[in-house]
């Protein structure tokens, strides 16, 4: 177990520069998470066409996997039907807990690999797919808020 | 013994004799020499203790109180033995104030929920400090919540020091007790318990010290300090998890109701109703932690043993190394710089998340925590999400100290 298997160029990178930080306003919905254990504050907010992510933005503080997850997942999943969206969210989910879980075909996100090997820090990476969810989730534009505790 | 030469007339411990005294430090983490600066959150044990418990479950196990054959008796004597040597740790009047009991938060809550009840009620204040831990605040919070009480807080200024003005201050008719930490688990501040003792009792009103920070790393004399209730766990001065202590003047703890019922706390039981057990065993309901409290007492000779004077001497010159050598790395920041300091070093590195610092500093061998140190309010205070916590006991050395700043450094350098 090696640190640059967890802090990877491209995690150090998006920790340093995140890709689609800030708030969406106007916005369809947003939710808020947090990681009572470490402190770590998340806020997503979505626009959504009909059945798809047409933009999002997330902004907080975190760590650098917290971060740079975030960021990732942020390019990652911008225009894509909710369906798939949802499949990326089980394959992360995967990839972050299950040894034998391929990253083939995730492009940046076989990144976050190396964070199974830290169980301390896998909250850090899934804060962010949790809160998007609990985004897309929404029905009207209260914030929900959702807790890795 | 693990103590040099007289020096200057104190003993200097002995790190490297000191860290052999305790097992699990010549162990290795992720591949290196472990360096364990988590004191603060719980302290390791040293062979004394680890064999005492031992020779207690090999040799003397029965339950307490209870039986009439030799075990049970063997078992009250050791048990009853650890309350004695409690009683001479604090330098408590009798063995009928020293409550044990599961640890610093069953302390405060035991004291809350029974003293705090029969004597707090609607606009009633209650005064603790912006430096408190979690676990001396919710339980005030929920007393208050119950009975209709304030909670007011004791600000600090920007070295982390309780503001003594502010605090006399609130000082009023409507306030009914001071809930207070002795050293603030966060920052490492030393608090001035005799003034804020003396200026309680000037008004009448009884003082609780949160002591969790403070019993491994200096003499507490509960008659000196002259503070109404103490509360520690064991697990925080070389003893195991799971018991701590309660000492509450005796005058107090005899006018307290019990707090939870069943066996040991009565002298008579009925269908309908019961009679009361003498101090303090009106206050342990159940088996109690027989182990954990022989463990506890094998931890207070340990300590003595080494000298908590010395030990106090030792702690300070890793701090004050310690400080030194973090200062030395760009963009490191000390919070909390009070004069009078325990040695807990609260520091950011400009650019890193504590997080992760936590997870490069474990790598290289380094136990540190990382995170709120269960003191949400006072990190919003000082506008941070989380610091990292490097904290000391008599075991570490200055090696220790180099192995920390090697690794903030190789933080640094991995986040460039």
């Amino acid at each position: 177990m090696q640190l640059t298997d967890l802090y990877r160029e491209v995690i150090l990178d998006h920790n340093r520069h995140p890709r689609n930080f800030g708030r969406l306003d106007p916005h369809d919905a947003e939710a808020k998470g947090h990681n009572p254990l470490c402190g770590d504050q998340l806020t997503v907010t979505v626009c959504r066409e009909g059945d798809r992510l047409s933009d999002l933005r997330f902004e907080g503080n975190g760590c650098a996997i917290s971060v740079a997850s975030a960021s990732m997942m942020s390019e990652a999943v911008k225009g894509l039907d909710l369906p798939a969206v949802d499949a990326l969210f089980q394959r992360i989910h995967a990839l972050l807990t299950e040894p034998a879980a391929s990253s083939e075909g995730l492009g940046k996100l076989a990144a976050l690999s190396g964070v199974r090997e830290f169980p301390a820090r896998v909250k850090c990476a899934s804060l962010c797919w949790h809160t998007l969810n609990a985004a897309l989730a929404q029905t009207d534009t209260t914030a929900a808020t959702v807790s890795t505790e | 013994m693990s103590v040099n030469r007289p020096r200057h007339g104190l003993h200097l411990l002995a790190p490297l004799q000191v860290a052999a005294d305790f097992p699990i430090l010549s162990r290795h983490v992720n591949g290196r020499r472990l360096a364990y600066l988590d004191s603060g959150a719980s302290t390791q044990r040293p062979r004394a203790v680890i064999d005492a418990v031992d020779h207690y479950e090999t040799h003397l196990h029965a339950n307490v109180h209870r039986g009439v054959h030799s075990l049970s008796q063997l078992a009250t004597d050791a048990y009853e033995g650890a309350r004695e040597r409690v009683r001479r740790f604090l330098n408590a009047a009798s063995t009928r104030e020293i409550v044990f009991v599961r640890g610093t938060t069953e302390a405060i809550n035991l004291v809350a929920q029974t003293w705090g009840r029969g004597n707090i009620g609607p606009d009633d204040e209650i005064i603790v400090s912006a430096l408190e831990h979690h676990a001396n605040l919710v339980p005030w919070q929920m007393l208050a919540a119950a009975t209709g009480a304030r909670l007011r807080v004791i600000p600090i200024d920007e070295y982390g020091q309780i503001r003594f003005e502010a605090y006399q201050a609130l000082l009023n008719d409507r306030t009914r007790l001071v809930a207070i930490t002795h050293v603030s688990n966060a920052l490492g501040t030393i608090v001035p318990l005799r003034r804020i003792i003396e200026a309680a009792h000037h008004v009448g009103v009884p003082v609780l010290v949160d002591g969790a920070q403070a019993v491994a790393h200096a003499q507490v004399d509960v008659r000196a300090l002259d503070c109404d209730f103490y509360c520690f766990s064991g697990h925080k001065l070389y003893a195991p998890t799971g018991i701590g202590v309660l000492y509450a003047r005796e005058s107090l703890l005899q006018a307290m109701p019990p707090w939870q019922g069943g066996g040991d706390m009565i002298r008579t039981v009925t269908y309908e109703r019961s009679t009361w057990n003498d101090l303090p065993y009106k206050f342990e309901a159940g088996t109690p932690n027989i182990s954990g409290a022989i463990g506890l007492a094998a931890a207070m000779d340990y300590v003595e043993g080494l000298g908590l004077p010395q030990v106090a001497a030792h702690e300070h010159e890793l701090l004050t190394a310690a400080t030194a050598a973090l200062m030395r790395i760009p963009g490191v920041h000390i919070h909390g710089t009070a004069a009078e300091k325990a040695a807990i070093l609260s520091f950011t590195l400009k650019g890193v998340h504590p997080h992760d610092l936590g997870t490069v500093l474990d790598h290289e061998g380094v136990a540190i925590r990382a995170g709120h140190h269960c003191a949400m309010p006072l990190m919003d205070l000082l506008g941070l999400p989380a610091t990292a916590r490097a904290s000391f006991g008599c075991y570490n050395t200055l090696e220790d100290v180099e192995q920390l700043e090697t690794a903030v450094r190789k933080a640094a350098e991995v986040f460039r």
